[in-house]
């Protein structure tokens, strides 16, 4: 294996501090792993502004690479912005599995006040409604299904 | 943020740090002003709602200051931005640093933000500075979500009963006094949007015409004539209120300068 591909694998494993079902390889925030002049450099993109999560996932990357016997530089790429159309097909199944609704449909410009339709997670019904548009993190609304009765979060389409 | 790949323009503008901080004050000051709800929301999901929308604030004027401060190349960072400037060296608009009263008038304080910010953002994005359309591309998404959560409240409450109406109307009559001031340009960003590089302000008057028109249609709320508009943030000339946050806000780096966590 070349070094930049046991480098990607080290950093691709990286789990996801506040969803620990998925890693930064699944939610698509993990952009590119090279190597230059021997050091592995990491390309991140955080999900939002403001995510607390940012640094700690910065940290677990560098930490996995030094791990896999790397010198590491971490770079935090805005542009283009992350959105929830990298999410890997097998990081939404992930999220489905761990009871998050993975985000419906394409991230385009929505209607102002309109609602996407969200499948609950644990039976599958979309008779689902909205509690907050905020959850327990910047990324999560959260829904209710009214067909099982069970809360979910739903990883909102962004 | 030590390690940031954050590369800017080729050929700095000699106003963009002011341009930036403009901006940066703006976020970090409303999003100081959102945090105080923390533990205070009337209700569990606003008191998730009000921390996530000031995460998104303050996370974007981290951004800002950071790429300020190296603008500025004089050894400042974000936090030296953010906590060692007096009021008179703020330069956010007024609206941001008004108190957040009650509920309706928290809620329509951040509708009328979010309803210029969103359009701005969205002109941003082809900005030819990486930083301003790196910033603009995540924040245009975050804004769009607050004009849409603080705009179903303004409908709620203007739509909703006597007294949520009244308050309604209050918050109007209190705050709409200090939107002209969205619309204008300082001498800073003046030369960056005749450079292309932020978004005139002028051609966002439309946008948030017809946002705020929708929803005070749907909210019953009429859109007052304003005698007396106030401005002057991007100059210093703040209001009391601005004095008071800061003192709460700058507490622990006045009284243990140079701290870190």
């Amino acid at each position: 294996m070349s070094a930049a591909a046991r480098a990607w694998a080290a950093a691709a494993a990286v789990p996801d501090p506040e969803v620990p079902c998925v890693t930064v390889a699944d939610l698509g925030i993990l952009r590119e792993v090279r190597i230059e002049d021997g050091v592995a450099v990491a390309c991140v993109s955080p999900t939002y502004s403001g995510c607390p999560a940012t640094a700690m996932i910065e940290m677990g990357i560098e930490t996995a690479l030094r791990g896999a016997g790397f010198e590491v530089r971490i770079e935090r790429v805005l542009s283009p912005a992350w959105t929830t159309d990298w999410i890997t097909a097998e990081g939404r199944e992930k999220l489905r599995a761990y009871g998050i609704a993975p985000p419906e449909g394409p991230a385009g410009k929505r209607a102002l006040f309109a609602d996407p339709v969200v499948a609950c997670p644990r039976c599958g019904a979309t008779a689902t409604r909205k509690i907050s548009e905020f959850g327990s993190t910047a990324c999560k609304a959260q829904y209710a299904c009214t067909a099982c009765g069970e809360p979910f979060d739903y990883f909102k389409c962004i | 943020m030590a390690e940031q790949a954050l590369t800017g323009g080729s050929d700095p503008h000699p106003a963009l740090f002011d341009a930036v901080l403009e901006l940066a004050d703006d976020h970090l000051i409303l999003g100081h002003r959102l945090s105080e709800w923390c533990g205070h929301a009337p209700m569990l999901e606003e008191d998730l709602a009000l921390p996530n929308m000031a995460l998104d604030l303050i996370g974007t004027a981290r951004t800002l200051y950071d790429y300020a401060a190296r603008q500025e190349g004089k050894g400042r960072g974000e936090d030296d931005l953010a906590f060692l400037r007096v009021e008179r060296e703020y330069r956010n608009l007024l609206i941001c640093e008004r108190p957040n009263g009650d509920f309706a008038q928290t809620m329509l304080r951040q509708l009328y933000f979010a309803a210029v910010m969103e359009p701005y953002w969205a002109a941003a994005v082809d900005s030819p500075d990486a930083v301003i359309r790196g910033v603009a591309g995540k924040a245009v998404k975050e804004m769009a979500y607050h004009v849409r959560h603080a705009g179903e409240w303004v409908i709620r409450l203007g739509d909703g009963t006597d007294e949520s109406a009244a308050r309604m109307r209050a918050a109007v009559a209190e705050l709409h006094r200090f939107t002209g001031e969205l619309f204008e340009e300082s001498t800073a960003s003046a030369a960056l949007v005749e450079g292309g590089v932020l978004p005139a302000r002028g051609d966002l008057r439309g946008p948030w015409d017809r946002v705020i028109g929708m929803v005070f249609a749907e909210a019953g709320l009429e859109v007052p004539e304003v005698p007396f508009p106030q401005t002057g943030g991007r100059r210093g000339l703040h209001g009391e209120a601005l004095g008071h946050l800061l003192a709460e806000m700058q507490y622990l780096q006045r009284a243990y300068p140079g701290a870190t966590w």
